[in-house]
């Protein structure tokens, strides 16, 4: 089975991480990034769904020049091919844009005909979470999400997905689209084989035309939703000290308690 | 990300700022590589060393192997962390495409191995041990040996050890009883005891091979009778499968100060614990020639002694940076002039305390760049032709005895500095730098002690070669220090510092020399090495200040700061050094034991 997995590339969240003060979108260029670890676990399940069935696996990214990396960490981690839609139009776009270009560049990778879509169950920058589903709409294709572990059989996907207070199973008839969680496998590192390899692995790289998208469908500009306004997280208070004059135990209890801790 | 294990800032500054590790890629041997492949090589042995070897680091010290006669137990992270370097390729990176390997130039390999031993050098012993006992069954073993026991040992499924020592022979190896009987099917029986064998056993993996060197009947004495064999745990068949227990068992295991979670044993052979094909004695497989046992163990030396100070400098290394890390956080006190009620300032805002940081930051990072450099000779000895490579090879050879020691002791001091830098908490088990100190003290011990190095400095690389490597020394330095008085500014007045250093160690190599190299001159061979290591390091600390020349920003003026911490303060301690060495007074050679 041909395996396709949409990965993004987001800053460290190690790094310190910032927004553009003139657009108030993130900042890409001058913070280190990596290929989005929930997006890690979306690559391993596809390897190793493609190393049972021997199909391929493509993975997608959207990105400025350096998502790249994201396309070729993904191939070193032992995928088979990429595409990176790079576009300067596609700067500051939001979800629904992000799956329209997502959506064009999967057909195009498959001619039209996925087999199966893999995503992380969101990025680790935006956090939405709702691309997988927009994207399965826009495909024609069932979605099931936030799969903690997923099975192929008899033209059916069949997932599980683990929720407070129970667990669910659910099927879908193929092609389909999952969204995976980070409770699914744990992810492999590329291996010394894998970076030789990669150098040697296609990528793709597109743009807004060669999906024939419209750049006034996508963009800042275009955008739905628009961050308005970023204000940086206000300093820590300074924490308030209780003396122990033998009733401390109470007074913390009290503290807890004023807080519904208790 | 900011790593409290190593600086990527560092390794990348070093490899590629300085030493220009791009130009090894436009020569044949390492073309098939790129500043991508390296870099994602470096980045993966972060992430492994990060994720898999740091987490158990304190666990593998407080939880150290057991035996219970018959089993040596590790905690399971060990195994964990093992098959994760294994799968992601390292135990193979480093060695020539021609013999199967990745052929990664030694530069990067020594890098990514510096993350390993930061993140956890216990835990990394095993694989070092391993990646050495292949590359000498490759280098000197027959095509059977290569395929029996090389390519396990290289995809993980067995690990090595290298079983030298003997309770009564030590740095002696010429002293060593192991017997090696020779026997109709043109194996050996061996028949021995050794001491101090680092990974003599455990359940890491499916065999263990043991590197053995053994004495053959009517030998030669001293070091030309030795031979080395192959002893390994279990006997493998000439398909590869694996047969009966040999007969190597452990007589125990050594309780140490640190590395506590590398297990350390002491191998009893042949004593009849089992009997291979119905008798006892340990079956042995000669590697080489008979006699040539410590020729060979001796072609893996230099790489040996560069892994013990890459494991020195490592240990070092992640202690400055956890001291330092905890330096910025800690309020503690108040600046002189500060009225006392007044808020506390950090420790990193006292001077001592600089002074503490910088000293360990100069050992370090200095040390770093040793080893960075010996490793780039290396690569150029394999990837130059003719003259250059030979000069590499010579000046490799020169600086070894310097790289292993350096680290071994000034790294070490670095993490007596992190302890003080902490206080008491420094002092705790509940901070790593206490471990971390206890850890490095191995290194001064281990492949050669501190003072054979300086023998073999002294007596050996620079004496015996009548100072023609020195001289390529003298001449690199010479070159720098050009370079630095070109730069101007500070650069003039280091060079001039150091152009003085080396003109007073050639005088006092020439003075020894001259007088012949006698046991007096021996007796200060430690002097001579420390002296020598300083000056190479106040060297390297040159190099890297032109390398940082005429940049901006705080990693550059810390390196600027290091140098001139190194220039002004460590950099006058080789006069004394050579003082003793030129004065060669007899102090310890005369001197009557029973007064001390």
């Amino acid at each position: 089975m041909n395996i396709v997995v949409c990965v993004k590339h987001v800053p460290d969240a190690q790094a310190d991480r910032g927004f553009n003060e003139s657009d108030n979108t993130v900042d890409r260029a001058g913070v280190d990034g990596l290929l989005s670890e929930l997006d890690e676990y979306a690559v391993e399940e596809a390897l190793k769904l493609a190393e049972a069935s021997g199909g391929e696996v493509t993975v997608v990214t959207i990105g400025p020049d350096q998502a790249a990396d994201a396309v070729k960490k993904a191939l070193q981690m032992g995928a088979d091919k990429g595409v990176h839609v790079n576009d300067e139009a596609i700067h500051g776009s939001d979800a629904p844009a992000t799956s329209l270009i997502l959506a064009e560049a999967i057909k195009k990778a498959t001619d039209g005909n996925p087999e199966l879509v893999i995503t992380g169950m969101a990025s680790t920058d935006g956090t939405m979470g709702v691309v997988p589903a927009m994207l399965a709409e826009r495909l024609g294709l069932p979605q099931v999400t936030y799969a903690s572990e997923l099975t192929l059989g008899d033209g059916k996907v069949t997932i599980r997905r683990d929720n407070d207070a129970n667990t669910e199973t659910i099927e879908a008839s193929l092609p389909a689209l999952v969204s995976v969680t980070d409770q699914i496998n744990e992810p492999r590192y590329p291996s010394f084989k894998g970076i030789m390899a990669a150098k040697k692995k296609p990528v793709e790289s597109w743009t807004l035309a060669d999906l024939g998208i419209d750049a006034g469908q996508v963009g800042l500009a275009n955008a739905w939703t628009k961050v308005v306004e970023i204000a940086k997280r206000p300093p820590r208070e300074q924490g308030e000290i209780v003396k122990d004059e033998g009733d401390g135990g109470t007074k913390l209890a009290e503290f807890l308690a004023a807080r519904k801790f208790l | 990300m900011n790593s409290v294990i190593l600086s990527a800032r560092d390794v990348d500054f070093l490899l590629h700022e300085w030493l220009d590790t791009d130009a090894l890629f436009e020569r044949p041997t390492f073309a098939q590589h790129s500043r991508e492949t390296v870099d994602a090589v470096l980045e993966l042995a972060q992430a492994v060393a990060t994720e898999k070897f740091a987490p158990h680091a304190r666990s593998n010290d407080l939880h150290e192997p057991t035996f219970d006669g018959t089993t040596v137990s590790l905690i399971p992270e060990v195994g964990v962390a093992l098959k994760a370097f294994a799968d992601a390729g390292f135990l193979t990176a480093g060695v020539p495409e021609d013999r199967g390997g990745g052929g990664l130039p030694t530069s990067i390999i020594s890098a990514c191995l510096a993350w390993f031993h930061a993140a956890n050098t216990a835990t990394s012993g095993y694989a070092l041990l391993s990646m050495a006992a292949a590359n000498l069954i490759r280098t000197h073993g027959s095509d059977a040996q290569r395929t029996l026991f090389a390519e396990p040992l290289a995809d993980g499924r067995f690990t090595g050890t290298m079983a030298l020592s003997e309770p009564g022979a030590g740095s002696n190896l010429s002293d060593l009883l192991t017997r090696a009987i020779p026997q109709e099917d043109g194996t050996h029986r061996l028949f021995g005891r050794k001491m101090w064998i680092s990974g003599g056993d455990h359940e890491l993996a499916d065999n263990i091979v043991h590197l053995v060197l053994a004495r053959t009947p009517d030998a030669a004495p001293g070091t030309k009778g030795i031979s080395i064999f192959i002893v390994p745990k279990y006997l493998v068949a000439e398909d590869g499968s694996l047969g009966e227990r040999n007969d190597i068992v452990l007589a125990g295991i050594n309780h140490k100060m640190g590395s506590r979670g590398t297990v350390n044993t002491a191998p009893v052979l042949g004593d009849g614990a089992h009997t291979p094909g119905g008798a006892p004695g340990a079956v042995g497989h000669l590697v080489g020639e008979v006699g040539q046992g410590l020729p060979i163990m001796f072609s893996m030396m230099n790489e040996a002694r560069l892994g013990v100070g890459i494991a020195g400098t490592a240990v070092g290394y992640t202690g400055y940076l956890k001291s330092l890390a905890y330096a910025r956080e800690r309020l503690q006190g108040r600046l002189l002039g500060a009225p006392p009620a007044g808020p506390q300032v950090a420790l990193v805002e006292h001077p001592d305390v600089r002074r503490m940081l910088l000293a360990q930051k100069s050992f370090v990072e200095g040390a770093l760049a040793l080893m960075l450099y010996c490793s780039r000779l290396l690569d150029d000895a394999v990837s130059l032709d003719g003259r250059a490579a030979e000069e590499a090879l010579a000046l490799v050879g020169l600086l070894t005895p310097i790289a292993k020691s350096f680290p071994a002791q000034w790294c070490l001091e670095a993490n007596t500095l992190a302890i003080q830098v902490m206080g008491g908490a420094g002092y705790t088990r509940d901070h790593d730098v206490e471990q971390h100190y206890r850890d490095n003290r191995l290194n001064a011990i281990h492949e050669g002690t501190h003072g054979i190095q300086g023998l073999d400095l002294l007596g050996r690389k620079v004496l015996l070669d009548r100072g023609r490597a020195l001289g390529l020394l003298v001449a690199r330095i010479t070159q720098t220090a050009e370079r630095a008085t070109a730069a101007g500014g500070s650069g003039e007045g280091y060079a001039a510092k150091l152009l003085a250093m080396t003109a007073r160690l050639r005088d006092v190599t020439t003075r020894v020399a001259v007088a012949g190299g006698g046991a007096e001159v021996l007796a200060e061979a430690t002097a001579y090495l420390e002296g020598s290591g300083h000056l190479v390091v106040a060297w390297l600390w040159l190099e890297q200040w032109l390398a940082a020349h005429g940049k901006e920003g705080d990693f550059y003026d810390g390196k600027r700061a290091a140098t001139a911490y190194f220039f002004s303060r460590e950099l006058p301690k080789v006069g004394l050094w050579l003082d003793t060495v030129a004065a060669h007074d007899g102090l310890t050679t005369a001197l009557d034991p029973t007064v001390l």
